[in-house]
């Protein structure tokens, strides 16, 4: 605790610029050593959630508590975690095989888990008391594996799928609805959070499917050269959405112009498997197989800050928290990770001091973000050996690949050989 | 402080000028509201339109009503703010959006635009709570404010101010050179036989003296630095230059640093904001050695002799060198070569002082000139011929030039700018050759260094009346200094940030592509954007012969150049043939009978 400054000593100010000469190279001082301070902060571990005994296959939040989310694992398990005690409140072996998909329900009362043995399960939130048999509200047997599902934001019914799309009511126990086009598999689908009747769907055979589920008839899909594993909408702007795709990129759409993607993430080295956007919609998280995951700004080509641990294997999802201050992360090693969103943030009450210097700092940042050694410092991340190696033999392909085109290109007839931008590369046809 | 009680004054011929205004009270006018609305509007300009057209539509309804029952206030909007003041906090030149610009360009430089504006105004708007006023002194009719002396003013001041006029008598050990600490407390003289003395002026409290044995050329008090003991008010860190090197001694006078690489030191400057300690030397060396880590940052070789005439622009940490040869020139410690060098003088440079808005910089010579130059256009200003020519000069903070004339020293007002310099505002006689010249800061004190010791003269007027306390504050407590060292040490500005524009770092470089891959080429020594020779793949089967690949570079080489080629040429095949229209034209139009003879 610093004492105040008695009365007799006060901090006359005079604000006359003669009397504080440099202004700028003492505010650019200033701004370095911000920017160092921020990255000697940096520490966005948080904490490890550990427990399951297979690799983690999806993850949960809760739809009305900040503290709780569910995880299911590969070996059928479910369980239910606090985040600030971090701990495991209870543990129910949900299915056979993986769970393949869990939602909350929007009340927050129960939830639903998926899994390889061909049913849909409904689970109360609430844990059965001592001594009573975990059992489910409800128990859907399906007539294939499903591999996702998801529910509606403000009525009784929900979407799963597998081999079709189908559109559950909770009191019934075959679909109401069920989409397909083409014979495929899918393997992941959304809800709409704004224009509730809609929903998108990722599957197998390269495409993006959006449906509305008052039709009965799949709306339109966009084809890419390869296939995305999951998707996730823009929670604010909802008529975005961004897919995880395994050729290394993230394409964010925008659903009334989905020939071209708006824009293409990259900075992976291996296929994404999860995508999550942040509560404000400004941001969002992605998981992938190269072991990291990367929160890109939803309008960046690349990311702004990559996480990873030696101990972290391939992640398989990622979830960013209801406040916006966290990341949560589960990866093949049975571990459930807590990251800072923001890596140099710390926890806690601030003081108002503290908060009006992160914000003086913060704005010193963005006012000399430009100059070189400013960037420089804030551009850096440490990247794993192997990471690194495979970017670099990246960039060498895509440089190759270029120039590739480019020769082709000079020995052809002029205009046979298009120049193509790399968001028009990726798409392949928009079927309607 | 600086401000001199009026009431104790007007018993004397001594007068204070107030320059404000009292600030006007709504209860005083009750008469005259429409004046008093008027006035808010010729001020406010340009910034308070929109308040203006909120005026006018009151006024207009309370016509139409007649008679308004509520109570209007009678100074509707916010408080105007004069345009001097809003001046005074103007930050470079106000953002064009450029045409074609997108509309989130537009709306990123109006939201910033709007925020500087609001941050001009509340600092303008800051000055009106200042506590402090300055001053002037003010002879009655036909009287000379420069036949006022010393003792008069010291006896019609309050006794506190009386006590800044006081001398020292130091006859034994000679002509005296001084230098006050940043925040004013604490003085350091240095007397050219070895002694040298740090007083705290105010309370004359010696805090530690010494003879160093030695010729002392120069004192310089640095910054506080490191406190070597705890009960000390402030703790000084002070560079002498003595005989052959440049030592660093602690308030109390205990040795702490003999810096042999700076040898034959006769003038020092400290650069407070990058902790930087110039010298200059007899063998013609500007060194540059930094306080806070103890390394020689810069050794310049000036090639122009001895330099002993020395001075720092406070603006933009610019080293001003005099030399005898009559020039002056700009050095910082990036560059071999100084950065300026004009001529100013006949004779040999004397003396150099620089204001502190970095404008203005004035000159004394042998030739018994003094000078004025502009020193953002390098242009003279205006010159005067002082019979006994200036041998040291010097600039208070709010802009009062001292020059020592023999054994006479000249206060001169208004001499920034353009008006030419009229006759001295106030002059004090003393005994023995002046040495050194200096006007405390926060402070109407100039302090003398002559040959019979030292003369503390009470010049008011000269300090600036409010400090920032933020910034160098003359009352801070222990732990106040100890928080704004911290501060400033993290704050340090790194001496390649030296040059002529301070503000350079917030522009915009503006240099081109080609201009840039130039200047990398000259700094690297090679293009590294230079496309590397073409080497064709070794082939197997036989393919690879030397006669293959001799053939298979010949295909590649000069890809470019073929392009470039293609290309002159169907631009020359176009101009010929226009040519070629252009004179059949020409024949077709000037035919005339004897053309048919023409074969």
């Amino acid at each position: 605790q610093r004492r105040a400054i008695p009365f007799t000593l006060g901090v006359p100010r005079n604000y006359d610029p003669t009397l504080h000469p440099f202004e700028v190279p003492r505010e650019y001082t200033r701004a370095l050593n911000a920017t160092k301070l921020e990255r000697v902060f940096a520490k966005p571990f948080v904490a490890s959630l550990d427990g399951h005994r297979d690799g983690i296959s999806c993850i949960t939040k809760h739809a009305k508590s900040l503290s709780t989310i569910i995880s299911g694992a590969c070996d059928g398990e479910v369980k239910v975690w606090n985040l600030p005690r971090q701990e495991c409140l209870r543990t129910v072996q949900a299915h056979e095989g993986f769970v393949r998909g869990i939602c909350s329900r929007f009340c927050g009362t129960s939830f639903f888990t998926v899994g390889d043995d061909k049913t849909i399960k409904q689970w109360n939130w609430e844990a059965p008391g001592y001594g009573v048999r975990e059992e489910p509200i409800n128990t859907i047997l399906g007539k294939a594996v499903f591999t996702g599902i998801d529910h509606h934001q403000r009525e009784g019914t929900f979407v799963t799928c597998g081999q079709t799309v189908d559109i559950w009511d909770e009191q019934r126990s075959s679909p109401i609805r069920s989409f397909s086009w083409g014979v495929d598999s899918f393997s992941c689908v959304r809800y709409n959070p704004v224009e509730t009747e809609l929903l998108a769907s990722c599957a197998s055979d390269r495409s993006v499917v959006l449906y509305d589920t008052r039709e009965s008839a799949p709306l339109r899909k966009v084809i890419m050269q390869l296939r995305s594993n999951t998707l996730c909408w823009n929670p604010m702007e909802a008529y975005y959405f961004t897919c995880a795709n395994e050729d290394y990129n993230l394409y964010t759409y925008d659903i009334r112009h989905l020939d071209v993607p708006v824009t293409v993430h990259m900075d992976h080295v291996s296929a994404v498997l999860d995508v999550d956007y942040s509560p404000t919609g400004r941001e969002f998280v992605s998981a992938s197989f190269d072991k990291t995951i990367r929160i890109f700004p939803k309008d960046k080509g690349h990311s702004r800050e990559v996480y990873h641990t030696k101990r972290m294997q391939h992640v398989i999802c990622v979830r960013w928290s209801a406040d916006n201050k966290y990341v949560l992360s589960g990866s093949d090693e049975m571990n459930i990770r807590l990251w800072k969103a923001n890596a140099s943030e710390k926890l806690g009450l601030l003081s108002a001091r503290e908060k009006a210097a992160t914000h003086y700092n913060k704005k010193l940042i963005e006012k000399f973000q430009h100059h070189p050694q400013v960037r420089r410092i804030a551009r850096h991340r440490h990247l794993p050996g192997d990471i690194l190696k495979q970017k670099r033999e990246l960039r060498e392909m895509r440089e190759a690949q270029r120039r590739k085109e480019q020769n082709v290109r000079k020995h052809s007839k002029p205009g046979s050989v298009p120049l193509l931008t790399e968001k028009e590369k990726h798409v392949v046809a928009v079927v309607e | 402080m600086a401000a001199v009680t009026p009431e104790v004054l007007t018993s004397t011929h001594v007068e204070k000028m107030k320059k404000k205004k009292l600030p006007k009270r709504y209860w005083e006018e009750t008469e005259k509201t429409d004046q008093s609305q008027r006035r808010p509007e010729e001020e406010q300009g340009k910034a308070g339109q929109n308040q203006n057209k909120s005026t006018v539509k009151e006024k207009s309804l309370k016509r139409k009503n007649g008679e308004s029952l509520e109570k209007k206030d009678p100074f509707p909007g916010e408080a105007p703010i004069p345009q001097k003041q809003l001046q005074k906090f103007q930050r470079g030149k106000k953002c064009k959006v450029p045409a074609g610009a997108r509309e989130r360009l537009k709306e990123a430089i109006a939201i910033s635009e709007a925020m500087s504006e609001h941050a001009q105004k509340q600092a303008a708007r800051y000055d009106l709570l200042l506590p402090e006023d300055a001053g002037f002194l003010e002879g009655d009719e036909d009287e000379d404010t420069n036949t006022i002396s010393q003792a008069d003013i010291a006896d019609a001041v309050d006794i506190t101010s009386g006590s800044k006029y006081f001398n020292l008598h130091l006859s034994q050990f000679g002509p005296y050179r001084l230098d006050y600490s940043r925040t004013g407390r604490n003085l350091l003289v240095g007397g050219k036989k070895g002694h040298v003395a740090c007083i705290d002026w105010q309370t004359k409290d010696l805090k530690c003296e010494m003879n160093v044995m030695e010729t002392v050329n120069d004192v310089n008090s640095l910054c506080t630095l490191r406190s070597a003991s705890r009960w000390l008010h402030t703790e000084a860190m002070f560079a002498v230059a003595q005989k052959r090197w440049l030592y660093i001694y602690d308030s109390k006078g205990v040795e702490l640093h003999c810096v042999k690489k700076f040898n034959d030191v006769l003038r020092m400057q400290f650069l407070p904001y990058h902790f930087l300690l110039a010298t200059a030397s007899a063998t013609g060396f500007l060194q540059y050695l930094d306080v806070s880590i103890g390394k020689e940052v810069a050794a310049i070789c000036t090639k122009m002799g001895r330099l002993d005439v020395m001075a720092q622009n406070p603006h933009n940490a610019v080293i001003h060198l005099g030399h005898p040869n009559g020039t002056v020139s700009l050095w910082s410690p990036n560059q071999k070569e100084s950065l300026v060098k004009m001529l100013c003088h006949r004779g040999a440079v004397r003396s150099l002082a620089v204001d502190k808005t970095g404008t203005y910089m004035v000159t004394s010579g042998l030739d018994r000139k003094l000078k004025v130059y502009d020193i953002r256009a390098f242009k003279p200003l205006h010159s005067c011929f002082l019979p006994a020519g200036a041998s040291c000069l010097s600039l208070s903070q709010r802009g009062l030039l001292s020059a020592a004339t023999g054994e006479i020293v000249q206060v001169y007002q208004n001499v920034l700018g353009s008006n030419p310099v009229s006759k001295p505002y106030m002059a004090h006689r003393l005994r023995g050759q002046i040495w050194g010249l200096a006007y405390c800061p926060f402070e109407d004190v100039l302090g003398i260094g002559h040959g019979e010791g030292f003369t503390s003269m009470i010049v008011p007027g000269a300090g600036e009346p409010n400090f920032d306390a933020l910034d160098t504050n003359p009352y801070r407590s222990h732990k106040q200094r100890q928080e704004w060292e911290v501060k400033a040490l993290l704050e340090k500005v790194q001496p390649e940030l030296i040059g002529l524009d301070p503000g350079q770092l917030s522009k915009v470089d503006q240099a081109s592509f080609e201009q840039r891959h130039k200047e990398q080429i000259e700094a690297l020594g090679f293009d590294p954007l230079a496309k590397d020779k073409f080497k064709p793949r070794t082939k197997k089967k036989g393919r690879s012969s030397a006669g293959a690949i001799e053939k298979r570079k010949r295909k590649v080489a000069h890809e470019d150049q073929r392009d470039e080629i293609r290309q002159s040429v169907q631009e020359r095949t176009e101009r010929e043939k226009e040519l070629k229209e252009k004179s059949n034209e020409k024949k077709l139009g000037n035919k005339s009978t004897l053309d048919r003879f023409r074969k």
